[in-house]
């Protein structure tokens, strides 16, 4: 559904984005998680047509970014929720999203109906005659999500969709974007929420400036860091930290009676850990397999880049 | 470019402008008053009797109104399209199947409206009054509607209106705030000043040929301004440097 190759894009000297290939598959939701400044806004914003790429290929669908027959038939199956709202303040909630069934050229009689459905989807059907400059953070973001939705487009971006909303908000925003999934659509999800992306994507891309990882939630979090065995012992003696040197275990952390080690495959290493602790005379109480989060895969990777 | 989807866009741009007090009490009032002001100004002047530079006088008033056609919509075109930019609603508009002509064009449309029916509702009720306080004063005849107010309210007026919407939207491709981009354009009314200063020195006749001659160079400014306010509506300078 979505495809780039080598899509790079620069600001005079600065590469805002670089490099960047990927693919989103239909009805996938797709995150881009990042630190602020990363790219990931400037990547939207080409694969929305908005801004041009400086070099490399993108595709929606059939059409190309940057072809300009293509560029007007893109916008029609994209939906955009940016990250300031952009809601017309003096005008209702159902003007706001009638003016935008307008300009997708949607027929009075499909405007009123998708208005009517997604106000009462989004539990804003009672606001739709108040000025949307009256309504709080949640129900504008609500607001814009279906204002992005209005002409049933099968690709819908999304930046940073639940910042500076309340849990309560962002929760139900989430749930909403899973729903949409249901139905067939397609999410490119900004954001640098971690939890966020845990929560809602199928698969994350990590960005900054380049891409540097993508992958399930599960396989970032293996493929970064790997996990850690952690071995409680009754005792722990010099004999037992020197067999586990021979066995060149990595980044071994002793606690008390506690010894942490990095393990990239625990079924393959953890027995040769046991035996040596084994052999060495000690006696173990519990082995724990514990694997790192995305948080740890998030920040290394983003370190590493920065270094 | 659908022919009906600028109008769509001016509907809407409209239905924000008529809820901005400030606004409507600027483009509604000004001509109005105007028209009150002069009015009171002319009858004051024949307090001794019809005075031979009546013509001179009257049509210097009109031409008021041609220079107010220049000064109006210059606040609403900087609003419509600055005013975007600000309240960050520009992103979502341009991700839309809407093409750079469209928007423009709908804006302009929803520019032109609003200031050009209040100049000539202003101007009708000047002329109004004044035939009211001449024919009270003596005048034998209605002095307005003529030919020279036809050609400064119907052709001048709406031309002046134009190049003032085309120099806004020049303008707010250069500036970040609807005041700044309002005070460029607002520059625009100072050749109108000029004119009206010429007028009123002898230095130029409001006389139909002159006021179709100078009518015409505002055409041909209108028609070149149109290329360059195109030209400068670029989607991705918008987004990526107006800050």
């Amino acid at each position: 559904m979505i495809e780039t190759e080598n899509l790079t894009r620069k600001f005079g000297d600065l590469t805002a984005v670089d490099n960047v290939t990927f693919k989103v598959n239909q009805s996938e939701i797709f995150g881009f998680l990042g630190p602020n400044g990363a790219g990931k806004t400037t990547t939207v914003r080409m694969l929305c047509c908005l801004i041009s790429k400086t070099s490399g290929f993108a595709r929606i669908g059939d059409y190309e970014i940057g072809n300009q027959e293509d560029t007007l038939k893109i916008r029609k199956i994209i939906g955009l929720v940016p990250d300031n709202v952009g809601l017309y303040e003096s005008l209702t909630a159902y003007e706001n999203l009638d003016y935008y069934g307008t300009l997708y050229r949607r027929t009075d009689a499909q405007r009123k109906e998708s208005n009517e459905y997604f106000l009462k989807l989004l539990g804003l059907w009672e606001k739709r005659d108040a000025l949307t400059g009256t309504f709080s953070k949640g129900m504008k973001q609500k607001l814009a999500i279906a204002r992005a939705l209005v002409h049933d487009p099968e690709i819908i971006f999304m930046d940073e969709p639940t910042a500076n909303l309340d849990p309560e908000s962002a929760k139900t925003v989430r749930e909403f974007i899973r729903s949409l999934k249901k139905e067939k659509k397609t999410i490119f999800l900004n954001t640098h929420n971690l939890d966020e992306a845990q929560r809602v994507c199928d698969r994350i891309g990590i960005l900054n400036t380049k891409l540097m990882a993508v992958g399930t939630p599960q396989e970032l979090e293996r493929f970064v860091r790997g996990r850690k065995t952690v071995i409680q012992l009754r005792q722990v003696n010099e004999a037992i930290l020197d067999s586990l040197k021979r066995l060149q275990v990595k980044n071994m952390v002793r606690d008390g009676n506690k010894l942490t080690v990095d393990v990239l495959n625990p079924e393959e290493e953890n027995p040769d850990i046991v035996s040596a602790i084994a052999a060495a005379g000690g006696r173990i109480e519990t082995v724990t397999v514990t694997g790192s989060s995305l948080e740890d895969a998030y920040l290394k990777l983003v370190r590493e880049n920065a270094q | 470019m659908t022919t009906w989807m600028p109008w769509k866009i001016a509907c809407k741009e409209l239905k924000v402008i008529s809820r901005k007090r400030s606004i409507i009490f600027y483009t509604i009032g000004l001509p109005i008053l105007t028209s009150i002001v002069f009015s009171l100004v002319i009858k004051n002047q024949i307090a001794n009797g019809i005075p031979t530079t009546l013509s001179l006088g009257a049509e210097s008033i009109i031409y008021i109104f041609v220079v107010l056609a220049t000064v109006l919509p210059s606040t609403i075109a900087a609003y419509s399209i600055v005013g975007e930019k600000v309240e960050k609603t520009l992103e979502p508009l341009l991700a839309t199947p809407t093409t750079d002509g469209e928007i423009l064009l709908g804006k302009s449309i929803a520019s032109f409206i609003p200031p050009i029916l209040s100049t000539w509702a202003g101007a009708s009720i000047f002329m109004a009054l004044a035939d009211y306080i001449l024919h009270s004063g003596g005048l034998s005849y209605y002095y307005f509607p003529n030919w020279n107010a036809g050609v400064m309210l119907l052709l001048l007026a709406p031309l002046a209106a134009i190049l003032s919407i085309e120099v806004a939207v020049i303008a707010s491709s250069r500036v970040n705030d609807v005041r700044g981009a309002n005070q460029i354009a607002g520059l625009m009314f100072i050749p109108f000043v000029a004119i009206f200063f010429a007028g009123a020195e002898g230095l130029f006749a409001f006389s139909v040929v002159n006021l179709l001659i100078f009518a015409g160079i505002v055409l041909i400014a209108d028609v070149i301004l149109l290329f360059l306010s195109r030209a400068t509506f670029r989607r991705e300078e918008i987004l990526t440097k107006w800050k």
